[in-house]
């Protein structure tokens, strides 16, 4: 099959006075696409035919090319991971578009993710929400027996749920205000169903949604396309979630190094 | 007061300030149509409303600045989240598209501006008898002294302002259209059964609240209320 692409190119790292820099769009005619391909290995052809030619191949992002690593992922068309439902980039394959299609295909769409290069963002800001509380602190050792603390199966299915994000940053790229509150609310969700996550839960709630305004996402506006893009399926129950969690922690919490009235801080 | 604004400025302090304010609008808004709709029952009873709201005094005042306050609060937050969302998204895509989001959700900015504009003509018109002030003098037994049934249908007998009135309609119906199951979710209410029924309920009592104030408007203009002789 054939098919005309619409890609973005930039050669120099966004910056917060220059967020576009030289980017632009390139357009590619591919004639010799086979419908089995993966999106990705539609790309690899392309960098073939660009490096044949002596020009600079698209940059972009992969590790896995099974859906479970998270490093991939362009916004196709307009959604984030393209077309199909539940579905990260390196598992969409050609046969979900038609003979001569033509693709747009552009980087997630972030201040808080710079663009380094083509398709290529700094995702580190995920990273730097995890580090603010997306964990327990738990010295490391030899093993707990698995079944010690007993966890409802309701309880361990929600939890699991919001497990299953692979930190892509869809979310972000579908949001209309690039917002991150479906992957805090599913770092937050993952710790509240658990009994061990429970102890830090005020700490984290407070902290994970300080990371996250910091790092310059926006603010979530319930339109839901994080959910509909999200790779892992994630429902937005986990931001109610997180409001939840934060408003509890937040009514709760003691003045900095002030006296507590009544009773023992 | 540091830790209230504290709150107020962090992401899901703004949406839950949003979200009470809105609850709390929307409030008003029911109960100010149901106050209205005392006009399909003629002269008097309207007449007899407005004065006991007018004569209400200092509780009237109260529930004056209370809204006005929260109203601001309302406006004032919406500008800030706004503004935050737009620089988060510095490069737009040059292809844009949506999976499951309404029309409605994405335009709240805009029918909400709208809203503000509305209710400070609606507010000039009604309140302040500034752009019809030949309506608005009516004397009678309403509040103030002045006639309020006359003043409204002899107001909404002019085309031009039913249909300003009714145009209005669409845009609150669109802002609780989305608004009413989006404070639901802000305020943490998330339940595989009731999510989907409380998005059924927003669009309905969104489409009650237009309906009733669009009733009004065009009350004069469809004969069913009898402009004041
Ligand atoms: C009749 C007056 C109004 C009523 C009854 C009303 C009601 C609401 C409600 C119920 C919400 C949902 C809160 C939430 O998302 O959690 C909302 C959100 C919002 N309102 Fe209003 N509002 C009014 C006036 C305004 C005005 C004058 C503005 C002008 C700037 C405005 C801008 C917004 C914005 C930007 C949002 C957030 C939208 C979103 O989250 O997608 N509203 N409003
Ligand atoms: S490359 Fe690992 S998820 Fe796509």
């Amino acid at each position: 099959m054939k098919v005309v692409l619409h890609i973005w190119r930039q050669t120099k790292r966004s910056t917060e006075q220059d967020h576009k820099q030289d980017g632009r769009m390139v357009r590619y005619e591919l004639a010799d696409v086979s419908p089995d391909m993966s999106f990705l290995e539609m790309l690899d052809v392309l960098n073939e035919h660009l490096i044949g030619r002596g020009e600079e191949p698209v940059a972009f992002d992969h590790d896995c090319r099974e859906g479970i690593c998270g490093s991939c992922g362009v916004v196709i068309d307009g959604v984030p991971h393209g077309p199909e439902r539940g579905t990260t980039t390196c598992q969409l394959h050609m046969r979900s578009f038609q003979d001569g299609a033509e693709i747009w295909i552009e980087p997630w769409r972030a201040a808080a993710f710079p663009v380094v290069r083509d398709l290529v963002v700094d995702r580190s800001a995920f990273d730097r929400i995890v580090q603010a509380g997306a964990y327990i602190s738990v010295n490391t050792g030899a093993p707990q027996d698995a079944n010690a603390i007993p966890v409802p199966k309701a309880d361990a299915d929600r939890a699991f749920d919001a497990a299953t994000c692979i930190g892509c940053g869809a979310c972000v790229a579908a949001c209309k205000n690039a917002s991150a509150m479906l992957f805090v609310g599913a770092k937050v969700s993952h710790f509240a169903h658990l009994p061990q996550g429970r102890v830090e839960r005020e700490r984290r709630a407070r902290n994970l949604v300080a990371a996250m305004d910091a790092e310059g996402f926006g603010n979530c506006t319930n339109q839901y396309e994080c959910e509909a893009v999200c790779p892992k399926e994630i429902p937005v129950r986990v931001i109610a979630e997180m409001n939840r969690e934060y408003l509890r922690a937040k009514v709760i919490e003691q003045p900095a190094g002030g006296k507590q009235i009544g009773g023992h801080g | 007061m540091t830790w209230l604004f504290d709150f107020w400025r962090s992401s899901i302090g703004g949406k839950v300030t949003m979200a009470v304010t809105g609850l709390l609008l929307f409030g008003f808004v029911v109960a100010h149509l149901l106050g209205n709709l005392q006009l399909f029952a003629g002269p008097e009873r309207l007449n007899a409303y407005a004065k006991m709201l007018a004569d209400s005094g200092a509780l009237l005042w109260v529930a004056r600045i209370g809204l006005l306050v929260v109203f601001v609060v309302h406006v004032v937050t919406a500008i800030r989240l706004s503004r935050a969302n737009k620089s988060a998204r510095p490069v737009a895509y040059q292809h844009e598209d949506t999976v499951q989001a309404t029309f409605a959700s994405r335009s709240m900015v805009f029918s909400g501006l709208s809203l503000l504009a509305f209710v400070v003509y609606h507010l000039l018109h009604f309140t302040f008898g500034v752009t019809n002030p030949e309506h608005f003098a009516r004397k009678g037994v309403g509040a103030g002294g002045h006639d309020v049934y006359a003043m409204v249908t002899t107001s909404f007998a002019v085309p031009a302002i039913a249909i300003a009135y009714a145009a209005f309609q669409i845009v609150l119906f669109l802002h609780l259209r989305h608004g009413i199951q989006s404070l639901a979710q802000t305020l943490g209410l998330n339940h595989g059964r009731l999510t989907p029924l409380i998005g059924k309920l927003s669009v309905l009592l969104a489409a009650l609240i237009a309906g009733g104030n669009l009733l009004l408007a065009l009350s004069v203009q469809l004969g069913v209320v009898k402009v004041a002789s």
